[in-house]
């Protein structure tokens, strides 16, 4: 296979960087190393292959990959790019007048202080407060606690009482917060693009109401997503009451389709399932990405971390298996991975149902790679019957989730691991065939006024019901958004929604458990919630939504004073024992009546996947979540048709090639990503690009995925034709940015075996130069030495912390041309690794914040003394004294340091001031910044304590990214302490320090990766 | 060809020359001197306000503690300046009619803030925090002077990092006991620093690497 232009892990063509590479023009004569993938496998397969490996760039050892891991930045960062012109010019002249420091030669400009009118009760001014509520997403809900400083909800945290949540945030979560202040959310009701009052609204509705009530409401349509809220739920049920002819719609793209068809075939109800893995000592994850998506996985991921922290004496592990087409952070955590396509999962379902003994009609699925495991992975669930569990990813068929059910139940893991309850949703109906009803009463012309509230259909409804011209045979439609989407573009009526932030609600958790969500801050737009539009409707337009959620729950409480019982559960953020209880369920004789075998696949398999970032699409226009990288393909602002090495090189395509798709007669242009560990044979497309209204920063990125996305095959299909249709799309994967040398034991991994047998296998394996190696004096540190250590064993890449970082630190986001030029900011990232054979390696996380080193070598040469050791240990940054010489992230060796090349943070968009952290500068242009274990929280724990004249308590300061970390992998803490919980996970055999034979000392230690693989199978 | 510039002309290059490092030298130190004036610092300058709020008038005629209205400086990093609601508790009694006080009323009628001009301003990138200060000893008076004497408001100190620093380096010189902290007139005894070594150690004020620590006041 031959390649003439061989694009490079940036996405840039050779000649493309040779054109800004004017120190290398030197050597153009020396021959170039270029990404040859046949010749990879050779040699992995010839040394038993490198230890671990970072890319396939880096294992061919290409030019490009050696020249990022030699600098700081990229060699294009610090390149001027945009040509020559008048502008620029006069830029670059005001640049240097800044540089001369004339600009300092200005009196402060006058500021003004406006004091409240009357202080509201419990607010002090410079304190922030914290209140409960809910985020609600999909069949689910994140019980948080908001930080508000005087008003202004600025950082999310999760809510330790909340059962979804445990204390952690996932991404999503976490980047909710921008979205409240996104500046391109509608601002104004709008009837056909023209500025409307409420009132003119109003008037209309109830007219067209009116006429409904005629009919009973037979020209009445109420199109929702998933509904889990009670009170809306209640309202829905009461307009249906009032309007016996009329509908209630819902369609949500990444519903539980599949989980509660799986429920219904095999209990002949939808039940919903939750999981404890806190029981659970061996899981099988049928395409399941537990651990960090789907209702409920932040719960999950804490429990399992739990089952694996091998600390001392306590060397007891979980063992997990994972078969999945694409790599995912539950992957990567698994001790046993094998890729597998979507379909054959199923088939690996069958068979390991029938080797289980559990109900499959006498079925056996097709052979797969995985059925080498069957008769090793029997054995190990049948030696942890009640203690084992088998869960059935959300995407997979409804066969596969029945399988589940059924393996479970055999396993008598029912009531022990796995539990029934009742559906969370409101109404679980099947959600295509409810469209395709609405669609066959629009083809009627039957609908007079169509009602949605919420959603995105006309973006993200299947492609065969041509939605978006299917709609317009609504006569009235009325649509209730958070922005002027692709949806309101064909409705007359737009109106601003509320954000969660803004209203009050409730919403269900993934096993029940209501949370009242109370509203941080008024509606920023004039918006209305789904309550009070529905309110409208049924002829109670005055009723806000506190009204109607706080009726709803009066007339469900039971017993004496409502009121302390409203006010407790409002600040709790958790209703007391409204979890569903668990319900005994038994399957249906027969439900595996044995169906014909599959048709023999033709072409490749489409696999459709909401985005690790975007979700559906309905965060595009957030600026944290296009930039964060992610998991393990650390993408950002793209995504791509996602393959194998294999499958590639025999479509003759590398990364960043444009190729056009073609399924069922859909066809689009996607840009390629080699994924090592991919499953041969598919391609995996994230949803949620290609919006064309999302707002300035989510507006025609990436390809819509939904245009070949139909009901008959919502997750994944056969019949994906390939062909390239071009080359060098600009195509951003930060994976081989701030590369560290791979042959330096960046990652420390072991066995629990072979732990068990010699605890020091990790030590021996690492140096660290005797204490007093170095010419400099010592730093003593009488009271509180901050540091941090990281678990690798519990850490699932999931990048929670990276955008909890950017939230509590007021971290810019510069863009895709901008990240593609490795100027992107994130203090924090996240490395994926992989050891093994590129079609299927174990895939290693490791977060990387700065290490605060005790020997510093950035602090050693700022020339102006802007990076310096605290009392404590941390390696101060100075903004206001940095003047941007960049000596400081040349000389890191762990590439922990940003610079801000230019204006990145927007200083102007009043919107976006609302969301800053008040306790952390905003930077400018020219300005060094980096991670300094959230100095601000320290800060404000220690004058706590010292006007308590007390120490610090340990866990009294939680960095922002370990407050969110989903398994607790991240632990800050005193370690001049013996006692505080990061002195002890220090004190392991198994932690390590990364590059510590550059004698840095770092602060930031690591806990080895360890796993626990079943001896019984051969790797 | 004849000389075009009359010799004399070179002495008159030689000192243009020579004189330029002197010329440049006094740039320098104009520089330096207008950087640490009271023009820049705005150290004893009295701004407008929309109120002349007198603190002479209420602190020391009548008597009036600072935690009045300055309600958070024992517990958050701002003072707090006041609301409304409490300039109104006393003046919707006495002086309810004066005409000086009209922003006031409208503010509480209208419900808009008083926009005040802030009279000590710290650059945005120094986190100062009050209540710590306050509760390791550190006199009101000490950062804003004799606030009692002030019939308007101004910047006693200059409030620059150098003058932080003298405090940051040297506690001992600085801080009183807790009692006497809001006091105005305060005299400290003739060894403060024998008592100010024995505070120090009482109230357990971190020592000076601490103090000077960065990340201290910049984060």
């Amino acid at each position: 296979m031959n390649e003439p232009n061989q694009p490079q892990a940036a996405g840039k063509s050779r000649e493309e960087i040779e054109h800004h590479d004017h120190h290398g023009a030197d050597d153009a004569a020396h021959t170039e190393r270029k990404l040859d993938l046949p010749a990879v496998r050779a040699l992995l397969e010839k040394s038993h292959g490198r230890e671990y490996w970072r890319s396939l760039e880096d294992l061919a050892e290409t030019d490009a990959f050696q020249d990022l891991m030699h600098r700081e930045f990229p060699r294009y960062a610090s390149e001027w790019e945009d040509g020559d012109s008048r502008r620029n010019f006069i830029k670059l002249m005001g640049a240097s007048l800044a540089l001369a420091g004339l600009t300092a030669c200005t009196r402060q400009p006058t500021e003004h202080i406006a004091p409240y009118i009357r202080q509201p009760e419990e607010l002090v001014p410079g304190r922030p407060l914290f209140f409960a509520t809910a985020m609600p997403l999909g069949s689910g809900s994140t019980g948080v606690l908001v930080e508000s400083h005087e008003g202004r909800p600025t950082k999310i945290e999760g809510n330790p009482d909340h059962p979804a949540s445990l204390g952690a945030a996932d991404v999503y979560t976490q980047a909710s917060v921008l979205g409240l202040y996104d500046p391109d959310r509608s601002q104004a009701l709008t009837l056909d693009g023209e500025i409307r009052s409420w009132g003119a609204f109003l008037g209309a509705i109830q007219q067209a109401i009116n006429l409904q009530r005629a009919k009973r409401g037979a020209g009445l349509r109420l199109l929702t997503e998933t509904v889990t809220s009670p009170t809306l739920a209640a309202q829905i049920k009461q307009m249906l009451a009032d309007f016996p002819l009329a509908k209630w719609h819902q369609w949500e793209p990444v519903a539980r389709h599949s989980a509660t068809a799986g429920a219904r075939l095999a209990f002949g109800q939808p039940l919903n399932t939750t999981y404890d893995f806190s029981a659970a000592g061996v899981i099988v994850s049928l395409d399941a990405d537990f651990l960090s998506s789907g209702p409920g996985s932040l719960r999950y991921a804490r429990q399992f971390a739990a089952k694996r922290r091998v600390r001392g004496n306590q060397t007891e592990m979980n063992r997990l298996y994972v078969v999945e087409p694409m790599p995912t952070p539950t992957g990567s955590k698994a001790d046993h991975r094998m890729p597998l396509r979507a379909a054959d999962v199923e088939q690996f379902a069958w068979s390991l149902a029938s080797a289980l003994g559990a109900e499959t009609a006498g079925r056996r699925g097709t052979p797969t790679a995985a059925d080498k495991w069957i008769g090793p992975l029997v054995r190990d669930l049948q030696n942890h019957k009640g203690a084992s569990l088998i869960i059935a990813g959300e995407y997979q068929s409804p066969a596969v989730h029945a399988l589940a059910h059924a393996m479970n139940a055999s396993l008598g893991n029912v009531g022990k691991t796995v539990f029934y309850t009742d559906p969370v949703e409101a109404e679980p109906a099947d959600q295509v065939a409810s469209l395709y009803d609405l669609v066959k009463d629009l083809d009627a012309g039957a609908v007079d006024l169509l009602l949605v509230l919420g959603g995105n259909f006309v973006y993200d409804a299947p492609v065969e019901l041509g939605f978006r011209d299917r709609l317009k045979k609504a006569q009235l439609r009325v649509h209730l958004s958070l922005q002027e989407d692709e949806t309101s573009h064909y409705c007359q009526w737009h109106l601003p929604m509320t954000h969660y932030l803004e209203t009050w609600s409730d919403c269900r958790a993934h096993d029940g458990t209501v949370t009242i969500m109370q509203p941080l801050i008024a509606p920023l737009y004039a918006g209305k919630s789904a309550h009070e539009v529905l309110a409208m409707v049924t002829n109670k337009p005055e009723q806000s939504s506190y009204e109607i959620v706080k009726a709803y729950w009066a007339a469900q409480h039971k017993g004496a004073d409502f009121e302390a019982w409203w006010r407790k559960a409002v600040h709790d953020g958790v209703v007391p024992d409204t979890a569903l209880p668990a319900k005994a369920a038994s399957l249906r004789a027969g439900w595996a009546s044995p169906s014909p075998q599959p048709a023999q696949p033709q072409g490749l398999e489409v696999i459709f996947r909401p985005d690790p970032a975007v979700y559906d699409g309905r965060f595009a226009n957030n600026g944290w979540l296009q930039e964060f990288p992610r998991p393990i393909t650390q993408l950002t602002w793209d995504n791509a048709a996602i393959m194998s090495p294999r499958t590639a090189q025999e479509k003759g395509v590398v990364t960043s090639d444009l190729i056009e798709i073609a399924y069922r007669g859909y066809k689009m242009r996607a840009p390629v990503f080699i994924q090592p560990g991919h499953a041969d044979g598919s391609v995996t497309v994230h949803l949620g690009y290609g919006r064309t209204r999302a707002g300035h920063v989510g507006t025609r990125i990436g390809f819509n995925a939904y245009g070949m996305r139909t009901s008959h095959a919502l997750w994944q299909d056969y019949g994906l034709e390939v062909r390239k249709a071009g080359s060098d799309y600009l195509l951003v994967s930060i994976q081989d940015y701030h590369a560290l040398d791979t042959e330096r034991h960046t990652i420390e991994k072991a066995d629990i075996a072979e732990y068990r047998k010699n605890p020091d296998v990790i030590q021996e394996d690492y140096e660290q130069p005797a204490p007093g190696l170095t010419l400099y004096p010592g730093f003593k540190y009488d009271k509180y030495a901050w540091g941090m250590a990281i678990d690798l064993t519990a850490c699932m890449g999931c990048g929670a912390c990276v955008v909890a970082c950017q939230a509590e630190n007021n971290i810019a986001v510069v863009g895709k041309e901008e990240v593609h030029h490795g100027r992107h900011m994130h203090w924090l990232r996240v490395d994926s690794y992989f050891h093994g054979a590129i079609d299927a390696p174990e895939i290693y996380n490791q977060p990387v914040p700065c290490m605060q080193c005790e020997n510093a070598p950035c602090e050693l040469v700022c020339p102006v003394q802007a990076t310096n050791h605290s009392s404590e240990g941390l390696n101060d940054m100075v903004y206001n004294r940095c003047v941007g010489t960049r000596y400081c992230s040349n000389n890191c060796p762990y590439k922990v340091r940003r610079f801000n090349f230019f204006l990145f943070s927007d200083w102007t968009t009043p919107s976006l001031k609302l969301q800053r952290n008040p306790d952390v500068s905003v930077r400018s242009r020219g300005v060094m910044e980096k991670c300094t274990y959230c100095v601000q929280r320290i800060n404000r724990a220690k004058i706590d304590a010292e006007e308590a004249n007390r120490v610090v308590r340990d866990g009294e300061i939680q960095t922002a990214c370990q407050a969110t970390c989903p398994t607790e992998a991240i632990i800050f803490g005193n370690i001049n302490d013996p006692n505080s919980r990061v002195a002890k996970m220090k004190s392991e055999k198994t932690n390590y320090g990364l590059l510590a034979d550059l004698n840095t000392r770092p602060r930031t230690t690591y806990l080895a990766a360890l796993r626990n693989p079943n001896p019984e199978i051969e790797v | 060809m004849a000389q075009i510039f009359h010799h004399s002309t070179n002495t008159f290059s030689r000192i243009t020359i020579y004189g330029a490092i002197f010329v440049l030298a006094f740039l320098t130190w104009c520089f330096a001197t207008l950087d640490r004036s009271g023009y820049e610092t705005r150290e004893g300058q009295v701004r407008d306000q929309p109120v002349p709020f007198s603190h002479a008038h209420h602190v020391a005629d009548d008597g009036i503690d600072c935690r009045y209205c300055h309600t958070s400086v024992e517990t958050s990093n701002t003072a707090n300046i006041p609301p409304t609601k409490i300039c109104m508790n006393c003046h919707s009694e006495i002086w309810n009619r004066a005409p000086m006080l009209e922003p006031v009323r409208a503010s509480f009628r209208d419900g808009t803030s008083i926009l005040w001009t802030r009279v000590h301003d710290l650059p945005d990138y120094v986190y100062f925090n009050h209540s710590i200060h306050v509760n390791k000893g550190v006199g009101c008076e000490t950062c804003h002077g004799r606030v009692d004497r002030m019939p308007l408001m101004y910047q006693q100190n200059s409030l620059q990092m150098q003058w932080c620093l003298n405090c940051h380096r040297n506690p001992e010189k600085y801080v009183r006991p807790r009692a006497e902290v809001f006091t105005m007139g305060y005299q400290p005894p003739e060894d403060q620093e024998t008592m100010g070594r024995r505070l120090v150690a009482e109230y357990k004020i971190q020592d000076a690497r601490a103090l000077t620590s960065c990340s201290t006041c910049h984060r």
